[in-house]
């Protein structure tokens, strides 16, 4: 087991550093961050010792070895336009997206794992036919079109919900105050968690439906609310597992536009502000987190199933 | 005459799903009027034809934007525009994803084995990421978000494919191929791709639909489609201001409704595909 994870990070190390090329060579085809200061206040020899401060009169694959080597040491570099240290600035933003994050997920998971279930079930009946368009619907709003019309009714109409931040001006933000800045972006997110996988739980379950040993247990009389309880469920497990998994990308990515629509002050927004304004060290810090963060949840996937299946040996 | 009767049990199949069948006359309606824009919009979707602002009246039947702009004639213009992206952008993933596939899965070894860790590493990509840093760098416009969304999306179309060819592999049918010395080309091409189409083609519905939820966000964002190009994204763009939200509902509640109904009747549509085209129903 542990042979087979220090395996897994060790192949990861190749993709990492390959994202970070690719990543590395996307921006340097950009143009330089420099032509986002050019100015007329700005003269000639200012912009070529900021270029040499920040290592940009170097040919591109020097300034990637660069940055390469600083990282080893454990430094991220720093922002162009805050002068902050990149990692600092991830870091006291972090926080918020994993929350908004968390959340949705959890929040979707209920919505999609029972809905799910129940669907398969119920297969071919008005019921199932009912969960699987709500989920198509789900799947097909786009995110800042939900924002908007939530904002338009809980905010705007009813007044019962903040709608951007993360807390309210000039308060502390105490529990309450978060939770209720933080309910219109989760449901953003969730019901895209959730639109995604219904169908995915649905079909899973129906596979387990027709094993054999739940025929089995259905021929023994058992009755159909105990075998679906303590047979099917328990090996519906393996595929929310594989869901929860294949989630961490995509709910990363739907949260940079939430994160815009809402202001929630998280990695999304900072991604956004730094790729308008080519703030590079930024745009890579971030990028590099998001990669080890996917990998990570690959390979914690990879682990949680042989928790959750004793029959898988690695 | 065998085909014949092969279309004929796969539309029979799809036809079983109502809900489908409606969304494929939509969707066939939908893509109608957006073709026929320049035909049927009654005004310039680019030049002023009205007041500024004006709610739904006779003459403009969904309003007038701010400056004045008949919306009906954006909106169907817009949804040309979505749809050639979403349609262009799924073309070039396809045909990526197929030929990667292909390639990786016929040859195996080093190749396969170099393609697909190129293709885990796009995977494992918050891919939104890479399309707001290729948007911000490459001049947004409507090419330029054709072009990113089509090299992004193709990684699963690769995975698909892969998996196909190797199961094809292993049949009779390529395995007798193989002994009597057919060209590889012709395996490849008229044995191997043929067998594949019905799952790529199901796979590609589902990035046609994404896609242009792709689009939608991106031009929302500003990140996509130019004005006054208008795309159903970048009509959207200015309902952030409260008093658009609130007091012209016109300017933003038809373009997100063509977005979701556009989505939704491609996946129900790409949905009842995937249960016709299976072969393990009967």
């Amino acid at each position: 087991m542990w042979k087979y994870v220090l395996k897994k990070i060790l192949l990861a190390v190749p993709v990492l550093l390959g994202i970070t090329i690719i990543d590395y060579a996307i921006m340097s085809l950009a143009g330089s961050p420099l032509d986002m200061m050019v100015g007329p206040r700005v003269s000639e020899a200012a912009l070529a010792s900021r270029a040499a401060q920040w290592g940009l009169d170097q040919p591109v694959y020097v300034q990637y070895w660069n940055w390469l080597m600083e990282l080893l040491h454990g430094n991220l570099g720093y922002s162009y336009k805050s002068y902050q240290p990149v990692a600092e600035l991830i870091g006291s933003h972090v926080g918020p997206t994993l929350l908004l994050m968390g959340v949705s997920m959890v929040l979707g998971l209920l919505i999609a794992v029972p809905a799910g279930i129940y669907s398969a079930v119920h297969r071919y009946e008005k019921r199932d036919y009912a969960v699987v368009s709500a989920s198509f619907l789900f799947s097909s709003i786009p995110g800042f079109f939900l924002s908007l019309i939530l904002i338009y009714f809980l905010n705007v109409r009813l007044g019962l919900l903040p709608s951007s931040g993360m807390s309210t001006a000039g308060t502390g933000g105490d529990a309450l105050d978060i939770i209720r800045h933080l309910i219109m972006p989760s449901i953003v997110l969730a019901v895209g968690v959730a639109g995604g996988n219904i169908r995915y739980i649905r079909s899973a379950v129906l596979e387990i439906l027709e094993m054999d040993y739940l025929r089995t247990a259905r021929a023994k009389g058992m009755g159909r609310k105990i075998v679906i309880r303590r047979h099917a469920l328990r090996n519906a497990l393996l595929p929310i597992v594989t869901v929860i998994g294949m989630q961490i990308p995509t709910l990363f990515g739907g949260a940079v536009i939430v994160e815009q629509m809402f202001s929630w002050p998280g990695l999304g927004l900072v991604t956004m502000s730094a790729v308008t304004g080519r703030d590079y060290p930024v745009i890579m810090g971030v990028c590099l987190l998001s990669a080890v963060v996917v990998l990570a949840s690959n390979l914690l996937t990879d682990i949680l199933y042989a928790v959750v299946d004793p029959t898988i040996k690695y | 005459m065998k085909n014949k009767t092969h279309f004929g049990m796969i539309a029979r199949r799809f036809l079983k799903h109502k809900m489908a069948v409606v969304c494929l006359v939509l969707l066939v309606i939908l893509i109608v009027l957006a073709l026929l824009a320049p035909v049927i919009a009654p005004y310039s979707p680019t030049k002023p034809s009205g007041k500024f602002s004006s709610p739904p009246t006779a003459e403009h039947i969904l309003g007038t934007d701010k400056i004045g702009r008949d919306m009906y004639s954006r909106i169907l213009y817009a949804t040309q525009v979505s749809l050639e992206v979403g349609f262009l952008a799924t073309l070039i993933s396809t045909v990526v994803g197929v030929v990667l596939g292909l390639i990786s899965g016929y040859f195996g070894g080093a190749v396969d084995k170099a393609i697909m860790s190129f293709t885990d590493m796009v995977m494992s990509f918050p891919y939104i990421l890479l399309v707001l840093v290729a948007a911000a760098i490459f001049q947004p416009g409507k090419w330029s978000i054709i072009l990113i969304l089509g090299f992004v999306d193709w990684p699963g179309v690769a995975r698909l494919v892969r998996g196909n060819v190797l199961s094809l592999r292993e049949t009779n049918f390529v395995k007798s191929d193989i002994t009597s010395g057919m060209p590889r080309r012709y395996i490849l091409f008229s044995e191997i791709l043929p067998n594949t189409i019905a799952p790529v083609l199901v796979y590609a519905t589902s990035v046609f639909a994404l896609s242009i939820l792709d689009e939608a966000a991106l031009s929302y964002l500003g990140m996509g489609v130019q004005p006054p190009t208008p795309s159903l994204g970048n009509l959207l763009n200015g309902a952030e201001s409260l008093s658009v939200l609130t007091g012209k509902p016109w300017l933003w509640v038809p373009a997100g409704a063509v977005i979701i109904l556009l989505v939704m009747c491609i996946n129900f549509v790409g949905d009842a595909l995937r249960d016709a085209l299976d072969p393990r129903n009967e």
